[in-house]
């Protein structure tokens, strides 16, 4: 029952900011709605024992990646956005669009629905547990995405560097 | 979690207890590390600091709360109104949130009841703080931004940079710690530095090899808490007041409390994963035995805000560009060199 | 005890919202975060499976959406500064000129 609770309250938590994403016109409001997002899914997480995941989320995605979007659009200093025509074509059709989608995709996994739950903290996902797949099962994928990170940060630096 | 032979309403009576007290403690050690800031800077200028309110200028912190809690609380115009309230809560809160999961001491028994001298400890305990710092980077590019004046926004920008930047190195610096303790609970890892070498050498983890990462949190720490030699978020001398310029009364108070109650936090983490947290040597009746591992703890926090103040009276300001090189191209390479020696040695010895 | 389809319709619905952002959004920031929110949605599906199935691989596979992600932002960020200072805009209608 708790464990229902504590799912519904961050859920609508993290579906409010999602929308309130797509509300706001300021980028910046947009950005630390998605900070709420994102930190309402790290307690979902939790509530599914995924503990170390839960707090990689907030460290990584909100402490991180988030600045970075918060910097540039402090850097940038960008306004509110504008409208277009196709702005508004797309508002038109996408909308209601979307929220067909979304209803038609609840409604056929609430009718699928077999009975199967989802045990609270049954699959504890500890550190340890991630760090044995991660560097004896998923060790290649492991090293493939390091360097794929040391090709982003090339990347970058090569992007954004002033051309003299 | 409830746990042990505790019932549900004790548990919650003695964290209420508990949060009560760490609260007050932490927020008075607040209040009289800017007194001791004042006085030991003052000595090392060759001043005497506060000395007219009180013996010493002891009551000195409480006139300058009254202060800040009677100013005008100036809200300037144009500012983004919503951004520029909550930055100075978040940074606030975020660095009173950090404070539940330092464990001050080992478990007391009161009245047959075992109580853990924290307010709770998880075993991610470490990954919540990082997470909670990281956070609280938020409060100061907020308030950078929503404040509309160059010099905030200036003061932002250098303090989102400097403390993403400076997070990766104090990460990679508790990664040789951790790989000792194999643990992050912080409880965990105090407990893996209990025992001395030899009689007389503790088991304290700067001892077991880690004073490289030990050096590097240290650095990384500064640059975190905005202080000197690293405070370019707030440099007065070309930046007025960096991120809070725009900032009065109250609302710069909280920013204030901030940033000292991280110092506070900083100082207790740096005894907890490197100095042993509380251990040392107990002896005497009980009551010793209880607060003999505060008073040694309180000792180690006492340290490092001294030597906080030490560094803020003795170095002067980077500059930023020297900063940012320092983190990227010295700290950073320093701890990956420091993980990698640790992991190989602890895999040889196993 | 929650039925996982709850955690998939949410994550359904968080993805939809990332679908839509992405579609009606004019700023280039706005839109990447919408891919962000998109990226979050599956996430939450891969450890709602990975506890339904009691398989941690699920979740080492959020750590690498992660790590895709962290380096996605990298890169797509470099690319709007770069845009920005050359077209001084982030509308995404008005970047439409392969030359200046």
């Amino acid at each position: 029952m708790l464990h229902l609770a504590l799912f519904l309250i961050f859920g609508v938590i993290a579906v409010v900011g999602a929308i309130n994403l797509i509300a706001q016109t300021h980028p910046i409001n947009s950005a630390l709605s998605l900070v709420v997002v994102m930190g309402s899914l790290a307690a979902e997480y939790l509530l599914l024992g995924a503990e170390f995941l839960g707090a990689i989320q907030v460290i990584v995605y909100a402490g991180a990646i988030m600045v970075l979007f918060v910097f540039t659009i402090m850097l940038l200093n960008a306004g509110a956005e504008e409208q277009t025509r196709g702005s508004k074509v797309a508002i038109i059709i996408g909308i209601p669009g979307m929220v067909i989608g979304s209803v038609a995709v609840a409604w056929a996994l609430i009718r699928a629905h077999t009975g199967a739950e989802v045990p609270v903290g049954s699959l504890y996902g500890s550190a340890q547990g991630i760090g044995h797949l991660l560097f004896r099962d998923f060790l290649l994928p492991f090293e493939i995405t390091s360097v794929l990170i040391l090709i982003a940060i090339m990347g970058a630096v090569v992007l954004a560097r002033r051309e003299s | 979690m409830p746990t042990g032979n505790l019932s549900v309403t004790t548990f919650v009576i003695a964290s209420i207890i508990k949060i009560a007290i760490v609260l007050w403690v932490l927020l008075t050690a607040v209040a009289y590390t800017v007194w001791l800031e004042r006085k030991v800077v003052g000595h090392i200028q060759n001043r005497w600091g506060p000395t007219r309110v009180g013996p010493f200028g002891l009551l000195q912190p409480l006139a300058d709360g009254l202060k800040f809690i009677f100013k005008e609380d100036l809200t300037p115009p144009y500012v983004h109104k919503f951004l520029y309230i909550l930055a100075p809560m978040l940074a606030l809160s975020m660095s009173l949130i950090a404070i539940c999961l330092i464990p001050f001491g080992n478990s007391v028994n009161i009245a047959g009841m075992n109580i853990p001298l924290q307010i709770t400890d998880t075993n991610i305990a470490l990954l919540i703080i990082l997470g909670i710092t990281s956070i609280a980077v938020y409060g100061v590019a907020l308030a950078g931004w929503s404040s509309n004046s160059k010099y905030s926004l200036l003061g932002g920008l250098r303090a989102s940079a400097q403390m993403i930047s400076y997070e990766v190195a104090l990460g990679l610096s508790l990664v040789g710690v951790l790989i000792l303790c194999g643990t992050f609970s912080l409880h965990g890892i105090v407990e893996a530095q209990t025992g001395t070498w030899f009689g007389f050498i503790p088991k304290w983890n700067i001892f077991k090899g880690q004073f490289i990462a030990f050096f590097i949190y240290i650095m990384a720490a500064y640059a975190e808490t905005n202080r000197i030699p690293f405070d370019l978020p707030e440099a007065e001398t070309e930046l007025v007041a960096g991120y809070h310029t725009e900032y009065s009364s109250m609302k710069f108070a909280m920013f204030f409390m901030a940033e000292y109650s991280n110092m506070v936090t900083v100082a207790c983490l740096a005894s907890i994963l490197f100095l042993g947290g509380w251990t040392g040597p107990v002896f005497g009746p009980p009551i010793l035995h209880a607060l003999l591992p505060i008073f040694w703890f309180a000792l180690r926090v006492l340290f490092f805000i001294f030597v906080y103040i030490w560094v803020r009276g003795t170095l002067p300001r980077f500059r930023y560009d020297q900063l940012m090189s320092f983190a990227w191209k010295f700290l950073l390479p320093l701890a990956i060199a420091n993980v990698m020696i640790t992991a190989l040695v602890v895999a040889l010895r196993s | 005890m929650v039925p996982i389809s709850y955690y998939l319709v949410l994550s359904a619905i968080l993805f939809a919202c990332g679908v839509l952002g992405f579609l009606i959004k004019r700023n280039v920031i706005t839109i990447f975060m919408s891919i962000e929110l998109m990226l979050n949605a599956v996430n939450l599906s891969f450890v709602a499976f990975a506890s339904y199935w009691q398989a941690l691989s699920g979740q080492v596979f959020v750590f690498f959406v992660m790590v895709v992600a962290a380096a996605e932002a990298a890169v797509g960020l470099a690319i709007i500064i770069a845009v920005f200072r050359t077209r001084q805009t982030l509308n995404p209608d008005r970047v439409n000129l392969l030359k200046l």
